[in-house]
């Protein structure tokens, strides 16, 4: 159990590094550095390469906005092992489900309970 | 913006004094800030993580989704209480790669367009920054997935 923290905190960790480098030595905007992150995300998941770090770093692997590339990959390649073609579109939130649902369900609830400050 | 002529002498030497004057960015400060609040915000996760597979029946496999969905819950409260800017100040991408980061970029942007209405302001900009990762994520999930259904299809893999 104790390893499982330690690889979460480094590799989750050495995710946020390359985000840190791409704002300040390739000087992108937020915008641009998660976009990179996420298409990076799906692309590893397209060579079988995103499902060995979850295995070796839990959380690190699955919290970083990477893994939101992935799984949108994920889902879509697993309907279409299923469907064929089809399963391509129909699989995408099919796996990720949980992050934007979560988003859009607690935005909205913040959205009532909060006032905006400053 | 984005003229590509080269720039006359003038322009040169501003352009050499700007260079001089820019603040220099404390870049290996800055990464050694987002490693250790970007690490710390993983193995919350990674407790959240253990906490669905003992007491809920989920695998190693699945117990990212509710982790994520609990990270978000956790993101609104600190968003909400004014507490998650103050730690984005302080750990640059370490707050914002995790997905706490992108729960924050719409909850922060729901709630600072409340004022707007809740059709047009909410649901209108909810989404203003985070929308580009979705855009991105899902066009290129859809494009590996295509690509690697189609080269199975004909045999390739």
């Amino acid at each position: 159990m104790f390893p499982m923290f330690f690889w979460a905190f480094v590799v989750g960790g050495l995710i946020c590094v390359i985000g840190q480098l791409m704002f300040d030595v390739a000087k992108l905007t937020p915008g641009h550095t998660m976009s990179i992150l996420v298409v990076s995300g799906a692309v590893l998941d397209g060579f079988g390469l995103y499902e060995p770090l979850v295995d070796f770093a839990g959380a690190g692997a699955t919290v970083p906005i990477t893994s939101f590339g992935n799984s949108l990959a994920h889902g879509a390649l697993m309907e279409a092992e299923k469907h064929g073609l089809v399963g391509v579109l129909t699989g995408m939130f099919e796996v990720t489900s949980s992050g934007i649902s979560a988003a859009i369900v607690f935005g909205f609830i913040a959205a009532l309970v909060f006032k905006p400050k400053g | 913006m984005g003229r590509k002529t080269s720039p006359s002498p003038v322009e040169k030497g501003y352009q050499e004094l700007q260079k001089k004057h820019e603040l220099k960015r404390p870049v290996f400060k800055n990464c050694i800030r987002a490693f250790l609040v970007g690490g710390f915000i993983c193995t919350i996760g990674q407790a959240i993580t253990y906490f669905y597979i003992y007491y809920f029946d989920f695998t190693e496999q699945t117990a990212g989704n509710p982790t994520v969905a609990t990270m978000i819950f956790l993101s609104m409260l600190l968003t909400g209480f004014g507490v998650y800017d103050h730690i984005g100040q302080f750990a640059g991408a370490g707050s914002a790669v995790p997905v706490t980061g992108f729960g924050n970029s719409v909850i922060s942007a729901a709630i600072e367009h409340r004022t707007e209405g809740m059709v047009l302001g909410v649901g209108g900009n909810m989404f203003k920054l985070a929308g580009t990762v979705l855009l991105f994520g899902v066009f290129s999930a859809f494009i590996v997935a295509l690509v690697r259904t189609l080269l199975t299809m004909w045999g390739v893999l």
